[in-house]
């Protein structure tokens, strides 16, 4: 059984117990427990099952690297689910739930995918759930929904309880990793004076070392760890990070860092999660190696571990895996376990060493202490399901006869070390095989590089391949110093610590499959990546199937695929495929890393930009008033725009409608400060205007204002609005809401880049203007009533603008009209808003005054056959398919868009034109609705010779009116065209002129 | 994420300040030019693997147009010119020939030939 030592566990306060539950099963564990460490406490091994086959799993590895402890943790708001174990710091009151299974972990009804194993073969989507294609909805999907799926997302209608934040930080070196190796490369970049930022992703410095033992400057690894934490700490110019993992590397020096502050604490005040946006000078990846796994039968078994976690397990947290453990090992790295669990009183029955020559001086050790080594063997197959009750062994060069077999409640398995090169490869760090070791380590002489080619990321220890205390200090402190000189410091000369030399190791011999010719049921049961169920007769079949490329080999059988990114797979399965295909590792090639490095929490890249924060809303000067009147608000741009103002118990249609009606019989009020304003200014600003516009601009006289179409300069109509002249040289263009952004980005790109001897400044002047439409039969008598400014025909005609003070108020008025009715635009400065809107809402009560809202405003513009961006434009149209040829200037030789509404395509007479729409029966039709004509087209798709851009039921003419797109339309008045609704049923309509309200203009001409 | 220098405002602006504005140095071709003209300007854009010119405008900055000769390859940035030319400076085309020998794009090239 797993359970708590006596002795060990350096990471441990033993003295302070904390509970916790799991599967609602209370425990205990202590302070500087994980949830792994502490489940191994209390004697459970099993901490999930598989995603596929729903095999029971047990915990594989103690750090980030783990890919079958993955556990549902916490409750409603702070449920999350894909949590490692190994990561999980306890604390009290911890509540965690496993994963993949129904109805119960140690029950499963899933597990039945695995008698159906052979039908589940590599790439048993792509195979299994072609056809028929009737059977997806009944069949494939719900038995993918129900067996699939890694763990389960919370519950939709909690919220975070917890918030997160972004740091902005800019360092000169960063160093990511927090063993010796970092700490060393950071002692050798701090002493030189360079800003230095140390992360570190577990709670503890010092990494392996501890564990590993070894002794440098003649003290233990620990005393060193000591001491170059407090020096760094007393450095100004460091800072370190504990919980603070280096996620993701990222061009020109940019590094995300994931801090976690509170996981260990939930609930503790401030953020839970900080990303750390760094921009960094260089880069030093110290970020360790990982152990991997052999491949042999029933490596999956709850009970097989790494040989390095096991060690882990009992020196940090003194728990063990089990009373007997087997070793088995292509290296002498795992000797050392074998050598701690001896030491903390465990029982090591077998060492299985594949090599036939065996090990070196660690191997000589353990056999003086009395443990059985046996060389040239290996594993034939793990006993046990639900937990390991021991091994059969065989020759490592056979095929799997069984020679013996050894009980035993773990096993301690060790392929080699892999070094974590997925930061130094993120941003482009290329890799080398090193065949002696097997692993791919960090080509320095292939860096990543940054904005001036120099290289920005140097591995250093065990991330960059070298192993050994010494050698590691060693490659930290020149990487240290490197990276110091590279930002303009001098590092000095000082060496790196001398370290004892581990005696002398035998090297490690390459063992991709245990034994070398095992059989295919036991490759069907030796597994690469656990977290996704491959194995390697999986990756086997795919390569015999012609996937060649290991990243279609990944793809086809997943593997590597998992939230582990196959930490413990990759090369494995890598190995596997390049035997089958008989060709080097380094030619097979790996398959790209990608960041983060361990997934990231959502909240923590959302930072704080969510609920208000997430887009801040531009609010007029008298959006509070709108509030306030419980105007049924719509988003406009960034702005809210009410879209209609409803009284007590008034549908929002009878709110626009009543809206329309009062307004053309006496009064409406708009807010249309959300209209952008633009000032061009300059000597030039006319010929500016005549390219910016389709019509002529240059000519417009000082007073007087004119409608004003802009294309983009592949010709198509992006905005439109009303220019005044205001005077020789200055020019105020309105445009759309939203618009202003996006025009003036258009015009300063052509003023720098295309004209840039034009002298003319162009401002946005959109918010320094509170603006509003007071339109209707009584708008001028409501002004007048005002006071301070002639506005009789004579003195204001249509299309003309005027300046003075209207009840006291500085402002500017535009006898402009987007209803067809007499109707004034005044802008006053945004301060006094709010004071002139009251002052139209007291004057206007003899009038009745309506204030109204955007769809009201719509409705009077299709009714007076005005076009609104957005509707009768969609980025693929030109003003000409709108009838606006009358706004397109013939005299000027140029305008932005002209060349292009030239363009063959653009003239061909084929294109939709604007027409009105009059449904047969009055009613409304849908809005986009297509017409359809007779016959398919080449897809066997209907054809279409029209769409509806804008629809309403107007209470003007007390009938549904529209506008569309008509092939041919304007030819083709009064035909009826059909328009299918979704349901199928069709609505006819007539094609009709599309201005239908006071077609002469008489009602605003008074 | 890029880094680079506005030649307006001197910062080293992060591309979230930036906005890309695609390939540099195009002749607008209005009316009376080609087809083919035409149509080059508009839609034929350079996207080559190494040297490339672009515009960029810094947009959360100074609001200012300027250019960049980078490799988009290596993201390798030779430097940075004010949008108001018709073709990189020398001291720029130096600058690439120093990293990048024989190098040539669209009509420009090393200035010593
Ligand atoms: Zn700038």
């Amino acid at each position: 059984m797993s359970t708590r030592l006596a002795t060990g566990g350096r990471l441990l306060d033993k003295g302070r117990q904390v509970s916790f539950t799991f599967n609602g099963k209370r425990m205990t564990g202590c302070a500087g427990d994980t949830l792994a460490s502490a489940l191994l406490a209390n004697d459970q091994v099993m901490m999930g099952r598989s995603f596929k086959y729903h095999r029971p799993r047990g915990v594989v590895a103690s750090g980030a690297e783990e890919p079958n402890a993955l556990v549902g943790l916490g409750t409603g708001a702070r449920f999350e689910p894909n949590q490692r174990a190994t990561t999980t710091e306890l604390f009290e009151g911890l509540s965690a739930a496993s994963q993949n299974h129904w109805p119960s972990l140690d029950y499963d009804i899933g597990a039945v995918n695995q008698a159906f194993a052979r039908f589940l073969p590599a790439g048993f989507y792509y195979k299994m759930f072609m056809f028929p294609r009737v059977f997806w909805k009944h069949v494939y999907e719900p038995f993918i929904r129900q067996s699939a799926g890694l763990g389960k997302a919370p519950d939709a209608e909690t919220r975070d309880a917890d918030t997160y934040e972004h740091f902005h930080a800019y360092t000169d070196v960063l160093v990511i990793g927090g063993g010796i190796a970092g700490l060393q490369a950071a002692l050798a970049a701090g002493r030189s004076g360079a800003r230095v930022l140390v992360m570190e992703q577990t709670p503890h410095w010092g990494g392996r070392a501890p564990v590993d033992g070894g002794e440098v400057d003649g003290k233990p690894a620990e005393a060193f760890i000591d001491a170059a934490v407090a020096e760094l700490e007393a450095m100004d110019n460091v800072t370190l990070r504990l919980r603070c993992m280096g996620a993701g590397v990222y061009d020109h020096g940019y590094v995300l860092g994931y801090e976690r502050l509170s996981d260990h604490a939930p609930g503790a005040d401030g953020p839970r999660h900080r990303l750390w946006r760094v921009r960094a000078g260089q880069v030093i990846t110290a970020t360790g190696a990982i152990e991997r796994p052999l491949s042999f039968a029933g490596n999956d078994v709850p009970g097989v571990m790494l040989a390095s976690a096991l060690r882990d397990y009992v020196v940090n947290w003194g728990v063990s895996a089990g009373d007997r453990t087997v070793v088995v090992t292509n290296n002498d790295d795992a000797y050392r376990t074998a050598l701690v669990l001896l030491d903390a009183g465990l029982n090591v029955p077998l060492i299985l060493d594949a090599r036939a020559g065996g090990g070196g001086a660690l191997a000589d050790e353990a056999r003086a202490r009395g443990i059985r080594v046996e060389t040239g063997k290996g594993i034939a197959k793990v006993k046990g399901r639900a937990r390991v009750t021991g091994v059969a062994i065989c020759a490592q060069a056979g095929e799997g006869a069984v020679l013996e077999e050894v009980p035993c409640d773990a096993v301690a398995m060790s392929g080699g070390w892999s070094p974590v090169v997925h930061l130094w490869s993120h941003c482009g760090g290329k890799l080398n095989w090193d065949d002696a070791l097997a692993m791919f380590r960090p080509d320095a002489g292939r860096a990543p590089t940054g904005h001036d080619g120099a290289p920005f990321v140097a591995a250093c220890g065990a991330a960059n391949g070298e192993f050994g205390l010494n050698a590691i200090l060693k490659d930290a402190n020149t990487a240290g110093q490197t990276a110091a000189r590279a930002t303009g410091h001098k590092p000095g000369r000082k060496g790196a610590p001398k370290a004892s030399d581990a005696g002398d190791e035998a090297p490690l011999e390459q063992v991709w499959l245990m034994p070398q010719g095992a059989n295919i049921k036991l490759r069907m049961k030796a597994w690469l990546d656990y977290q996704n169920d491959v194995k390697v007769s999986d990756v086997q079949l795919a390569a015999r199937e012609g996937y060649e490329s290991v990243e279609h080999t990944k793809r086809y059988t997943t593997l590597g695929m998992a939230t582990d990114q196959g930490k413990l797979s990759n090369i494995n399965g890598l190995a596997v495929l390049s035997n089958v295909l008989g060709q080097p590792i380094p030619q097979a090639g790996t398959t790209t890393f990608r960041p983060p490095y361990t997934p990231i929490s959502m909240g923590a890249i959302a930072g704080e930009a969510r609920g208000a924060l997430f887009q801040p809303i531009r609010r007029t000067t008298v959006h509070d008033w709108h509030e306030a009147q419980n105007a049924y608000m719509e988003p406009v741009g960034h702005w809210r725009r009410p879209y209609c103002f409803p009284k007590a118990g008034e549908s929002h249609e009878d709110a626009v409608q009543r809206e329309v009606r009062a307004t053309r019989d006496s009064l409406g009020l708009l807010d249309a400060s959300t209209l952008g304003k633009l000032i061009v200014k300059g000597p030039d600003a006319g010929r500016f205007m005549d390219m910016m516009y389709t019509n002529m601009m240059s000519n417009l006289a000082v007073g007087k204002c004119r409608y004003g179409l802009m294309c983009s300069e592949n010709g198509f109509l992006m905005d439109d609005g009303v220019v005044a002249r205001l005077s020789d040289d200055t020019w105020l263009c309105h445009t759309t809401t939203g618009g202003a952004e996006r025009v003036h980005a258009h015009m300063e790109e052509f003023l720098q880049t295309e004209w840039w001897d034009w002298q003319i400044f162009v401002a946005n002047v959109t918010e320094q203007y509170a603006q509003f439409g007071v339109v209707g039969p009584n708008s001028r008598k409501v002004l007048e009533k005002l006071g301070g400014v002639d506005l009789s025909k004579e003195a204001l005609a249509f299309m003309q603008w005027t300046e003075g003070t209207l009840a006291g108020i500085e402002s500017r008025i535009f006898r402009i009209s987007f209803s067809g009715e007499l109707s004034y635009e005044v802008a006053v400065p945004a301060s006094m808003g709010r004071a002139f809107w009251n002052k139209l809402l007291e004057a206007g009560k003899e009038f009745g005054v309506t204030p109204y809202g955007t769809e009201a405003l719509h409705i009077m513009r299709a009714e007076k056959g005005f076009i609104m961006i957005g509707d009768e434009t969609d980025g693929t149209v030109i003003p000409q398919d709108l009838g606006l040829n009358w706004a397109i200037s013939k005299k000027k030789e140029d305008y932005i868009g002209k060349r292009a509404q030239a363009r063959s395509y653009m003239t061909n007479p084929e294109r939709w034109k604007l027409v009105g729409l009059e449904t047969v029966d009055g009613s409304v039709l849908p809005d986009g609705a297509y017409a359809v004509g007779e016959g398919v087209n080449a897809n066997g798709q209907r054809v279409v010779q029209g769409r509806v851009t804008s629809t309403y039921h107007s209470p003007t003419l007390e009938r549904g009116i529209a506008m569309g797109l008509v092939l041919h339309g304007p030819d083709r008045m009064g035909e009826v065209l059909d328009f299918p609704r979704l349901d199928g049923s069709i609505v006819q309509a007539k094609i009709v002129d599309h201005v239908w309200f006071d077609k002469d203009g008489e009602k605003q001409n008074v | 994420m890029l880094i680079l220098h506005c030649p307006y405002c001197g910062v080293m602006a992060d591309e979230t300040e930036l906005h890309g504005g695609g390939e540099a140095h195009l002749t607008r071709h209005g009316p009376g030019s080609s087809d083919e003209d035409f149509h080059d300007y508009l839609f034929a854009k350079e996207n080559p693997r190494g040297v490339h010119f672009e515009r960029w405008r810094h947009v959360q900055g100074c609001g200012k147009w300027f250019h960049a000769a980078r490799d988009t390859a290596t993201l390798e940035v030779f430097g940075t010119y004010p949008a108001q030319t018709t073709e990189p400076p020398k001291a720029i085309r130096k600058a690439i020939t120093a990293k990048r020998p024989g190098w040539t794009w669209r009509g420009f090239s090393d200035p010593a030939k």
